[in-house]
């Protein structure tokens, strides 16, 4: 009897405990209740884009008496020809951006771990990290400003235009080119970010341990040797943990930089799932349709990223969840 | 440090080349910002006929008195800064307090409730409703074509956040214990103790948050109607991007030289927090934010 009675017991006093505790934090939970809010408003609420994904909707158009048309909208996407061309335009600036920028943060950051000149190696950081923080309206004007085409002979073409005019006789058209853009957005790429990038890999080369070094000198490794199999293996799970990461967010090209290049002559090429989005729901006002168009890419987001965090673990990578 | 007595002839071409290299491509990043301010001071026949200079041959002031010359694109650009200011200024606080408050209150470890919280942050960072549903949230809320739609919305980063949190946590649980055995309340705690020893990492956000306004320009895109309400951002894009099919041949075109400058004045204020920016870079304050 007497142990049946304490059973009852536990879960009341624990049940008890936990009030005593919650009212011990109410405070903090005073703290935590703005972010709360705003995370349920901003970032929850917007999830009702499932209803909106499966109506047809229009800017103008009452919400309530919008039709009912289940999954129509993405059957609609699926089988229109802007579904290949978006994919494959996605797909391109991914890639490129995964085989061509994506070593050079750790090339370069190998690079100024070699530097032995400290205030040289900050001043060369400084240099590189400052692109990082233009905004891309800057860039994007810059590009502008350099490449383009001189409109008729009394005005020349932006600087770089003109030096390769003078190199090739004619100059090239970028801005408008349906393969050139590609290596303009990689460029753009390639000059904001890849020296912010060096910061995650520097971190890690930071925690290297210097004892390894001092063994392979008294062993008579050379300074390339210890390169190769020292600092190179040591920095190897950032770069797949980095690396599977990027795999991850492969439909995501982001909406600044595509929307500041894009333009009547290169949209083909440089309309993305995003930029679609964006073109279809936000100027045209088709609310619905877009709205399931993004949903889309939302939910084979999540799956890459589960399956690459998955798969990060798997390697024997701490993951990112 | 280690002490290198020998040095091989390898390890020497080594230095050499990675020297070399580095210094191209440090030089290479920053030649387009040194090209366009050596442009918005020339004159705009030298740009015009042959652009390819890297210090102007006649160095004028000129397109900086056209820009903030008032009886012509000058108030468009100094409201479009003022407003660029407003927001930056008004925008960080508001990030600062909702990243602040949240962070603080998932740091204790103990907090009953805690995961759920979390758990919520991380959902959203990994999964969301998209740009439309969030457009068409922010413009029931009545916030379309205010300012408050370019601060509100993005109040929190959930990256941001979860690094200051890890800030926080690191903190000595010792002088908390102390201030609530002294009859300090967990806000009293927050404010008098954790605010002040962590000046250096919100200062440090606070930059961050304040550069990211300073750049928006998707937010204005997509939420701002009136021209007049536009930030700076706007104001230079459709000055640089501005042709004679947009002002139908009746309106003088923007000089080269004047879109250069402009450039320059959009560029400038980040340049100004630069090196405070810089002095943070600290790698751990980047790393591992996720964790825990």
């Amino acid at each position: 009897m007497a142990k049946n009675a304490a059973a009852v017991a536990a879960p009341t006093a624990k049940k008890s405990k936990k009030w005593v505790q919650i009212k011990r934090d109410k405070w903090m939970y005073a703290l935590l209740l703005p972010g709360t809010l705003y995370f349920i408003i901003f970032k929850i609420i917007p999830l009702w884009g499932i209803f909106i994904s499966m109506k047809t909707y229009y800017a103008g158009v009452d919400f309530m008496e919008a039709d009912w048309v289940g999954l129509s909208n993405f059957i609609k996407f699926f089988s229109s020809t802007s579904f290949i061309m978006l994919l494959k335009n996605t797909l391109i600036i991914s890639a490129m951006n995964i085989v061509f920028f994506f070593p050079l943060p750790i090339i370069l950051a190998l690079l100024l771990n070699e530097i032995r000149l400290q205030w040289y190696k900050k001043a060369l950081q400084t240099l590189v990290y400052v692109p990082h923080f233009v905004s891309m309206v800057v860039i994007a004007s810059i590009t502008f400003m350099l490449l383009k085409e001189s409109s008729n002979d009394a005005q020349s073409g932006g600087a770089i235009f003109e030096l390769v005019k003078r190199i090739n006789g004619t100059g090239e058209s970028w801005l408008g080119g349906k393969v050139a853009i590609y290596w303009v957005l990689l460029f753009q790429n390639i000059w904001k970010e890849s020296g912010w990038g060096t910061i995650i890999f520097l971190a890690a080369l930071a925690g290297v341990d210097v004892e390894q070094y001092e063994a392979a000198i008294v062993d008579g490794a050379s300074r390339l040797q210890q390169l190769i199999y020292i600092t190179v293996p040591a920095i190897m799970t950032t770069v797949v943990t980095m690396f599977i990461l990027r795999m991850g967010s492969v439909l995501d090209t982001g909406y600044e930089q595509l929307i500041l290049m894009q333009n009547s002559l290169n949209k083909s090429s440089t309309d993305t799932f995003d930029t679609y989005v964006y073109n279809i729901g936000r100027v045209d006002g088709n609310y619905g349709y877009s709205t399931a168009v993004g949903l889309f890419k939302s939910i084979v987001s999540l799956i890459c990223i589960q399956s690459a965090n998955r798969l990060a673990k798997h390697a024997g990578q701490a993951g990112l969840f | 440090m280690i002490s290198i007595k020998r040095k091989g002839l390898g390890d020497i071409i080594m230095d050499i080349v990675v020297y070399i290299v580095l210094t191209i491509l440090a030089i290479l990043m920053v030649i387009p910002f040194v090209y366009v301010i050596a442009a918005s001071f020339a004159t705009e026949t030298d740009i015009v006929s042959s652009p390819i200079f890297l210090f102007p041959p006649h160095p004028t002031v000129d397109a900086y008195k056209q820009i903030f010359d008032m009886s012509g694109m000058g108030a468009t650009v100094l409201r479009s800064l003022c407003i660029s200011i407003g927001v930056t200024v008004i925008g960080t606080i508001v990030n600062l307090f909702f990243t602040a408050t949240m962070a603080y209150g998932l740091s204790r470890s103990n907090l009953i409730g805690k995961k759920f919280f979390l758990n919520m942050v991380l959902f959203t960072m990994v999964f969301g409703g998209g740009m439309i549903p969030t457009f068409l949230l922010v413009k029931g809320l009545g916030m379309y074509d205010s300012y408050a739609a370019l601060i509100i919305p993005g109040a929190i980063s959930a990256y941001n956040m979860l690094i200051v949190r890890n800030f926080f946590m690191e903190l000595p649980s010792g002088l908390e214990e102390a201030a609530s055995i002294d009859g300090c309340t967990d806000i009293g705690i927050f404010a008098k103790i954790a605010l002040p020893l962590s000046l250096p990492c919100l200062a440090t956000f606070g930059l961050f948050y304040a550069v990211g306004h300073w750049n928006n320009y998707f937010g204005a895109l997509l939420y701002l109607n009136n021209q007049d309400k536009y930030p700076f951002q706007l104001v230079l894009r459709n000055m640089v991007m501005l042709t004679t099919e947009d002002t139908n041949g009746d309106e003088e075109l923007p000089k080269e030289s004047l879109k250069m400058a402009v450039i320059v004045v959009g560029t400038v204020p980040i340049l100004c927090v630069y090196p405070f920016l810089q002095k943070h870079f600290a790698a751990g304050v980047m790393v591992g934010a996720i964790k825990g």
